[in-house]
C-alpha cells in the first residue's frame, strides 16, 4: 500500500466543506486587518508603534486560514458538507435585537420590551397571541423594576413623546 | 498560621448578610440553568455581568461564583430524572443516573450526586485556599516575558484540550485578540480598527460579545431544532425515597474519592474544564471500580464518580484566575471580565491588595456549597415543575435579558447592534462546527498579551530571544509547545486513520 504523501495536486479538492470555509474566512478576516494595520505606524520591535503587534498577528491569522484551507482538501480529510443555516429563526432573532435597538431611545424600556418579546416570540413555531402578551407584560415589568428601580440606571421607561 | 488568618478574614467577609444573600442567590439561579437544558453558565453569566456592575466586588463575584458551580448541581437533576443533561458536565451522568431513575431509584442517585458534589467541592476550595498563597509568590517573580509566555500557555492549554482541530481553534483565538484591539490603543493614544463607526473608537464591549455569541446563537439553534422536531424531552422519572441505603453509602465513597481528585487537578489545569473532568472520572470508574461491571445499568458509581468530579473541577478553576490572572476557561474568562469592570486587577497582587475580596470569595464557595445541598434535595419538586415551563416563553426572556444587559454597560445603543451582530457569528460558529471558546479568551486576554509583549520587547530593546533565555519563560513556552504538538500529532492521526481507512 503505497504511502500518500498527499501534496499531489491532482488528488486536491475540497472534502471538508466546513474546514474550507473557516480557511478561507480566517483568511479574508486576516487579510481585512492586515490591510488596515499596515497604515498603521508599525515602529520596532523595541518600540512597537500602534501597528505592530496586529500587523503581525493578521498575517499569522493568514498563515493559520491557509492551513487549514490547505487540510481540507487533503485525501485524507474527513469528508463533511456544509451545515443548512435556518435563515427565518436568525432573522427573527436578530432583527428583533437591531429593532429593539432602534426603538429603546424614542420609546422607552417597556415598549422596547414590548415590541422585543412580541418579535422574537413570532419565531417560535408554537407562537401563541395570548401567552406571548402575557410574556411580554411579565418582562417589562421585571426589567423595569430591576433596571430602573432597583439599580437606578438612567433609562426612560416611557416613549418620550408621551405627555 | 497564615491560612488561618486568611480564613478567618473570609469568614468574616462572607458571613455578612449581604454575602449570604447573594450566594443563596447565585446558588439559586445556577442550579435553575443547571435544571434548564439550553442555558448554561457561560450564557447566564454573561447575561448578569451588567447587573453585577452595580455591585460591590465581593458580592459580584461571590454570585457569579456560585452560579457557576450551582449550575453543576442542577445539571446532574435532569440528568437523572429526564435523561437530559442540563448541562454538558451531566452527559455521563445520564447514563446511569437515568438508569437508576427506571429502577425507581432516583432519589439514592440525586443523593449520591448532591453528597458527592459537597464533598468534592469543599475539598476544591480547601485546595484553592492553600494553593493561593504559594503560587502568587511564584508569580511575584515573573515580569512582562512571563507573563506572555504564561498567557500564551494558558490559551494554547484550553484550546489544545478541545476537540477541535488546533489550527482552527487558534485561528479563532487570534480573531478574539485581534477584535480586542479594536478602539483606542492605551500606549499610543492611536484609534484602530475602528473605521467610519465613531462608536467603535471606544473599542467592542466584552458583554455584547459574550452574550451574543454564547447567548443569542444558543437560542436561534435551539429554535432550528424545535422547528425540525428534534424535541426530545421524555418523561420524568418518579421520585421515590431520597435518602441512600446503607450499601449504597458505603459504594459511594470510593467513587467520590477517585472523583474528587480527578476533578481537583483537571481543574486547575487551564482549558480542562468541568466536562472533561466528568468524562474522565467515569473513565475512572469504569476502570478502577469493583463494581464497573454494573455501571451502564445503573450503578451508583456511575453517578457519585462523575458528578464530585464536576462540582471538585469548578472549584480548582478558579485557582489560575485568582493566583494568576489567566483565565482557564470561558466562565474564568467571564469572571476576569467581572473583575476587571470592578476595577480590581487580576493577577498576583489581587490577593495583597484585596485580601479581603479573595478570601471572602473562597469561603463564600465552601458556604455555596452547604447551601446547594440543602436546597436541592428539598427542592427537587420545584425544579421538575419550571422544567415544564414551554421554550417559547423562555427564550424570549433571554433575549430581553442580552438586549437590556447589553445596553445598560455603558448606555450605548451601538452595544445592542454589536450583540446582534455577534449573535450571528456565534450562530455561524455551531454551523461551522467550531468552538467558540477561543474567541472570548483571546478577546479577554487580548490587551494583557499585547501590553506584555510591548513591555517585554522595550526593556529588551527588541531582543526576541528574552522569552526563551529566562528560565521561567522558557520553561511555559515548552510546555505550550508540547501541548501544540500534542495536539498537531492527534489531528494527524485523525486523517491518517481515515486516509488508511479508506485505501484499506
Amino acid at each position: 500500500m503505497a504511502h500518500d504523501a498527499g501534496f499531489g495536486l491532482a488528488q486536491r479538492r475540497v472534502r471538508n466543506q466546513r474546514d474550507a470555509v473557516v480557511g478561507a474566512l480566517y483568511l479574508a478576516i486576516g487579510s481585512g486587518f492586515a490591510w488596515y494595520a499596515a497604515d498603521y505606524e508599525r515602529g520596532t520591535a523595541a518600540r512597537m508603534g500602534a501597528g505592530y503587534f496586529p500587523f503581525w498577528l493578521a498575517l499569522i491569522l493568514m498563515g493559520l486560514g491557509a492551513i487549514v484551507l490547505f487540510r481540507s482538501t487533503a485525501p485524507g480529510a474527513e469528508r463533511v458538507t456544509l451545515a443548512t443555516w435556518d435563515i427565518r429563526s436568525l432573522v427573527w432573532m436578530t432583527g428583533a435585537v437591531i429593532f429593539f435597538g432602534l426603538v429603546i431611545k424614542p420609546f422607552g424600556l417597556v415598549a422596547a420590551i414590548a415590541i422585543l418579546v412580541v418579535a422574537a416570540s413570532l419565531a417560535s413555531p408554537s407562537f401563541t397571541w395570548r401567552g406571548t402578551l402575557i410574556n411580554a407584560a411579565v418582562l417589562s415589568a421585571i426589567n423595569a423594576v430591576a433596571f430602573g428601580l432597583v439599580l437606578g440606571l438612567p433609562l426612560d421607561l416611557w416613549p418620550v413623546w408621551l405627555p | 498560621m497564615d491560612l488561618f488568618d486568611n480564613l478567618a478574614l473570609g469568614f468574616a467577609t462572607a458571613m455578612s448578610w449581604q454575602s449570604l444573600g447573594y450566594a443563596l442567590l447565585g446558588c439559586l439561579v445556577g442550579t435553575l440553568i443547571g435544571v434548564l437544558p439550553g442555558l448554561g453558565p457561560v450564557a447566564t453569566i454573561a447575561m448578569l455581568l451588567p447587573l453585577t456592575y452595580q455591585l460591590d466586588p465581593t458580592s459580584a463575584l461571590i454570585m457569579l461564583a456560585s452560579i457557576y458551580y450551582g449550575a453543576q448541581y442542577g445539571g446532574s437533576t435532569t440528568a437523572i430524572l429526564l435523561k437530559l443533561p442540563g448541562e454538558s458536565s451531566s452527559a455521563v451522568t445520564v447514563i446511569d443516573g437515568h438508569a437508576m431513575a427506571l429502577q425507581g431509584r432516583a432519589g439514592p442517585a440525586l443523593s449520591a450526586a448532591a453528597i458527592g458534589s459537597l464533598i468534592a467541592g469543599s475539598f476544591g476550595v480547601l485546595l484553592v485556599a492553600c494553593l493561593a498563597v504559594p503560587l502568587t509568590a511564584v508569580a511575584f517573580s515573573f515580569g512582562p516575558p512571563e507573563y506572555f509566555s504564561l498567557m500564551l500557555l494558558g490559551l494554547v492549554g484550553s484550546i489544545a484540550l478541545s476537540s477541535d482541530a488546533i489550527d482552527k481553534s487558534l485561528g479563532l483565538m487570534v480573531i478574539g485578540v485581534l477584535l480586542s484591539l479594536v478602539g483606542t490603543d492605551v500606549n499610543s493614544g492611536a484609534v484602530r480598527f475602528s473605521g467610519e463607526v465613531f462608536a467603535l473608537r471606544d473599542g467592542i464591549e466584552f458583554t455584547a460579545l459574550a452574550m451574543g455569541i454564547f447567548g443569542i446563537a444558543e437560542i436561534a439553534v435551539n429554535l432550528e431544532q424545535q422547528r425540525r422536531g428534534d424535541a426530545g424531552a421524555g418523561t420524568i422519572a418518579h421520585v421515590g425515597r431520597m435518602l441512600p441505603t446503607r450499601d449504597d453509602a458505603r459504594r459511594m465513597m470510593p467513587a467520590i474519592a477517585r472523583g474528587t481528585a480527578i476533578g481537583a487537578v483537571l481543574g486547575i489545569l487551564p482549558g480542562a474544564g468541568v466536562t472533561i473532568a466528568s468524562f474522565a472520572a467515569y473513565t475512572a470508574e469504569k476502570k478502577l471500580s469493583r463494581y464497573s461491571h454494573e455501571l451502564g445499568t445503573g450503578a451508583i458509581e456511575g453517578v457519585a464518580g462523575p458528578e464530585s468530579a464536576n462540582n471538585a473541577a469548578a472549584q480548582t478553576n478558579f485557582i489560575s484566575l485568582l493566583t494568576l490572572g489567566i483565565p482557564g476557561s470561558a466562565v474564568m474568562a467571564l469572571m476576569l471580565g467581572a473583575m476587571v469592570i470592578q476595577n480590581i486587577q487580576p493577577g498576583p497582587q489581587v490577593i495583597t491588595s484585596h485580601p479581603q475580596v479573595f478570601w471572602g470569595l473562597i469561603v463564600s464557595m465552601w458556604i455555596g456549597n452547604l447551601m446547594l445541598v440543602v436546597l436541592n434535595l428539598p427542592l427537587i419538586g420545584l425544579w421538575i415543575r419550571l422544567l415544564s415551563i414551554p421554550y417559547r416563553f423562555l427564550f424570549p426572556a433571554i433575549l430581553v435579558f442580552c438586549a437590556v444587559g447589553a445596553y445598560t454597560v455603558r448606555a450605548s445603543v451601538f452595544d445592542i447592534y454589536l450583540l446582534a451582530a455577534f449573535g450571528v457569528v456565534g450562530y455561524g460558529l455551531i454551523k461551522l462546527a467550531v468552538s467558540p471558546v477561543p474567541l472570548l479568551l483571546g478577546f479577554v486576554l487580548g490587551p494583557m498579551i499585547e501590553s506584555s509583549f510591548r513591555r517585554a520587547m522595550m526593556v529588551s530593546r527588541g531582543d526576541y530571544s528574552v522569552f526563551f533565555t529566562r528560565p521561567l519563560s522558557a520553561a511555559l513556552l515548552a510546555g505550550a509547545l508540547v501541548l501544540i504538538l500534542a495536539a498537531v500529532g492527534s489531528t494527524w492521526g485523525k486523517q491518517r486513520r481515515i486516509v488508511l481507512a479508506e485505501q484499506g
